[in-house]
């Protein structure tokens, strides 16, 4: 089960993920992350305050759009995470080539960052 | 016996009595008319008569039920046929007699009375006959009260031949009550009619020429009987006194009256009888029509002939849109071009109620096909043919009259649909389970070769003891390990997860298979070992797999461990000197998250030295995200509690009581994801010889 909203916060897209990210619910997200960064928005914050289990299928999604991120120069980052969510982003390494902030705050600011 | 033994004998021993029944009658009268005593007992010629009605009731009983089909109106054949044959003989014998005139032969009294005896063997004859098919017909379809009834109707009846036969006189009057009381019990008899229903229009018509010609029968032997028989002729054998025959004369009579009337009565109201009877056939035809080396084309076939003649459409058509584009039809009374024009029209002028649900299906439509030139439908009624929640087609009835369909017949065709769906699900479910069993056996064979992949015996050294297990949550899974043996000292060890389960990770566990058997050989560092494999993988995974692994590379010479991690678990660690257990924390990726050569730069050489007893543990995530019911995860803790616990064992019962543990958590043994877990435990080295 997941649900995902897309809300627009002055140039930020915000996709807020609530529930588990399983096989199926990934494809969810995915459609939702590839509206994100072919909406040609710069910023892009996923956050994750209310994901409560990511799947390998899930970390596949994330890990997708590394390179589309990197080559539209989209800055995208993931915050929120639960530490056990985390860890499992760090055991697989995903947090060395994506940008994680424990808070929205943190993860704003760092999207405004010019 | 045998039956038709019985059949035979009863006709001999009938034909037998009545002879004698003949000859002690005229013998009894020669002798009374000429004052001599015969020695004759008066009552042996009804006696004899008694005996030839018995036996050829008797045979008549045995006759009839051995028809097998109910075919009524060949039964009522068979006894006109018997009929007429007995009145043929019975008017020879008329002429004959008009034909003597006033002659002194005309009226020998031993010739009327011989006469009479024929003619009262053939009325006998025809009369049990007619009852013995009355029987059958009143029996049709009994019940036990019913049977109960007519055991009782038959048993007074035989008894009545007894009573003809008493040696003391009863007053005329008893008999006359006894006639009564069966005459009652034949009327009440008479109300099953059961088998009227059964006929068809033509055969009710039949059976109303047969039954007024056995009336017939009857009326002129009743008179032949009763009528013109002087009494003072025949002194033996008044009909009156028999209250057999006499009551079995009514009776056959009233029956047959009842027969023809009910029959008449029924004759308007059959066609939708055999209608009715018809639409049960063809829902029987409908359910059983397809088997799975038929078509579902005759279950379309059936529909459109059970439709048209449900409602007694003058055309209909059955549409059936294929893949390609084109469409199947199934016709009748009406071409193509005629089915285009109608369908063209409704959709030009946007008229509902005809192929979309949810409407009214009684909607007058005789203004819109007026205007169809040439044709000359006034009503139409249209069906979606859905199976399992697809619409697979129409069916159209037209009709030629204005409102030809009113609410029942529309509820008819729609079970004629609902059946003919359920026959084509049927059919389409069953060559769906065809297909899966042969699915199954082909992820059989998967199974079977997958685990071929694993190895049975993993490369061990003098220095320490392995054991392996895996567990896949589908027929084929993703994980895989695997050891090859570099050189005398060098062993190297592998554990990886392909992301995601079942046939994918399967193909891509195959292929990590053959990186690792080819890069193996290459004795290279755990770090370019993974660089290279990443760089393999990653030309082959799709975009949303990976593949996280740890490689060993387990020195015999300098007591090392060399490893480097791709995004797998971190390896649990058991330190015999400090008795302390720890995860390896070191940085890494998995393999095919980043294709490019950056790779290298998040992989790191890590080094282990190892001591005797000292335990290193490798799993996939299968283990440690393993959910209890409560949805709590087994976990890393819980796992280092239980390797520590068991420390001491060897490797194969650590791995036990690991798995077991793991079970007692989940309180399952169906994991929801693959699982595997090495134990490697480090020994003393042996002593050199």
């Amino acid at each position: 089960m997941i649900d995902i909203k897309t809300i627009k916060e002055d140039d930020i897209l915000i996709l807020n993920v609530v529930g588990d990210v399983d096989a199926s619910s990934s494809i969810e997200l995915d459609t939702a992350l590839k509206a994100a960064i072919e909406s040609k928005e710069g910023k892009i914050l996923v956050d994750c305050a209310n994901l409560n289990y990511i799947s390998s299928a899930g970390l596949g999604v994330f890990m997708s759009y590394i390179q589309d991120i990197k080559a539209n120069n989209i800055k995208l980052v993931i915050c929120g995470l639960s530490e056990k969510v985390y860890n499992v982003f760090e055991i697989l390494g995903l947090h060395q080539l994506l940008t994680i902030k424990s808070t929205t705050v943190d993860a704003k600011a760092y999207l405004n960052e010019v | 016996m045998s039956q038709k033994v019985i059949i035979r004998l009863s006709a001999g021993f009938a034909f037998i009595c009545w002879l004698l029944y003949l000859f002690t009658d005229l013998f009894l009268l020669f002798s009374q008319s000429n004052d001599i005593n015969s020695g004759i007992h008066e009552a042996i010629p009804t006696l004899m008569l008694n005996l030839f009605i018995a036996s050829l009731y008797i045979y008549y009983r045995y006759k009839v039920n051995r028809v097998e089909s109910v075919n009524f109106t060949d039964l009522l054949w068979n006894i006109f046929v018997t009929g007429l044959l007995a009145t043929l003989v019975s008017l020879l014998l008329r002429i004959f007699v008009a034909a003597l005139g006033s002659t002194t032969l005309a009226q020998n009294i031993f010739l009327i009375d011989t006469f009479y005896i024929i003619n009262l063997g053939l009325v006998s004859i025809f009369l049990v006959a007619v009852f013995a098919v009355w029987k059958r017909l009143i029996l049709y379809q009994k019940s036990k009260f019913l049977l109960k009834i007519w055991t009782t109707f038959e048993y007074t009846l035989m008894l009545s031949l007894v009573y003809n036969i008493l040696p003391f006189k009863l007053p005329e009057t008893y008999s006359l009550y006894y006639v009564i009381l069966l005459v009652l019990m034949g009327l009440f008899l008479s109300v099953n009619m059961r088998w009227v229903a059964y006929l068809n229009f033509k055969q009710k018509w039949k059976s109303i020429l047969l039954i007024l010609l056995i009336l017939l029968y009857l009326g002129y032997f009743g008179n032949t009987l009763f009528g013109n028989i002087d009494p003072e002729i025949t002194i033996t054998n008044t009909i009156w006194g028999n209250v057999f025959l006499v009551a079995l004369i009514a009776f056959t009579f009233l029956y047959a009256l009842f027969s023809l009337l009910v029959i008449l009565f029924n004759l308007p109201t059959s066609s939708v009888f055999e209608q009715k009877l018809e639409e049960v056939l063809n829902f029987q035809r409908l359910s059983q029509s397809i088997q799975p080396d038929q078509s579902e084309g005759q279950v379309y076939q059936i529909l459109l002939d059970s439709a048209v003649s449900a409602v007694m459409a003058d055309a209909a058509w059955i549409e059936l849109p294929r893949e390609d584009g084109s469409t199947e039809y199934f016709q009748h009374q009406i071409n193509d071009k005629e089915i285009n024009q109608i369908k063209t029209y409704i959709d030009k002028n946007n008229i509902t109620g005809v192929f979309d649900n949810n409407t009214d299906k009684s909607l007058k439509m005789e203004k819109h096909l007026a205007k169809l030139k040439g044709q000359g439908f006034k009503s139409i009624l249209g069906f979606d043919i859905t199976v399992q929640d697809k619409k697979i087609g129409t069916l159209a009835l037209l009709k030629e009259v204005a409102d030809g369909f009113d609410k029942e017949t529309t509820n008819i065709i729609k079970t004629f649909v609902s059946q003919a769906e359920v026959s084509v699900e049927n059919y389409r479910l069953l060559n769906q389970a065809i297909v899966n069993e042969r699915y199954k056996e082909e992820l059989k064979i998967a199974q079977k070769v997958q685990s071929s992949l694993l190895p049975d015996q993993l490369d061990a050294n003098t220095d320490f003891d392995i054991s392996a297990f895996s567990i896949a949550a589908d027929e084929v899974g993703g994980d895989y390990y695997d050891s090859f043996r570099i050189n005398k000292d060098k062993v190297i060890l592998i554990i990886g997860d392909v992301s995601g389960k079942g046939t994918s990770a399967a193909f891509h566990m195959s292929q990590m298979k053959g990186v690792f058997q080819s890069l193996a050989q290459l004795d290279l560092t755990s770090k370019d070992f993974l660089a290279k494999a990443n760089t393999a993988i990653s030309n082959c995974l799709e975009k949303t797999s990976f593949i996280t692994t740890t490689v060993f590379i387990i020195d015999q010479s300098t007591k090392t461990i060399e490893f480097s991690r791709a995004g797998h678990c971190p390896t649990l660690y058991y330190d015999s000197q400090e008795k302390t257990t720890t995860y390896f924390t070191n940085q890494g990726l998995g393999l095919g998250i980043l294709r490019s050569d950056d790779f290298h730069q998040y992989i790191e050489i890590n080094k282990q030295s190892y001591l005797p007893n000292d335990v290193m543990v490798l799993y996939t995530d299968g283990i440690t995200e393993a959910q209890n019911r409560k949805g709590d995860e087994y976990g890393y803790d819980r796992l280092r509690d239980t390797i520590k616990a068991h420390i001491n064992e060897t490797p194969k019962t650590i791995q036990k009581r690991l798995i077991e543990d793991l079970y007692s958590f989940t309180g399952t043994e169906f994991i929801d994801d693959d699982y595997t877990t090495l134990i490697l435990k480090f020994k003393e080295e042996p002593e050199s010889i």
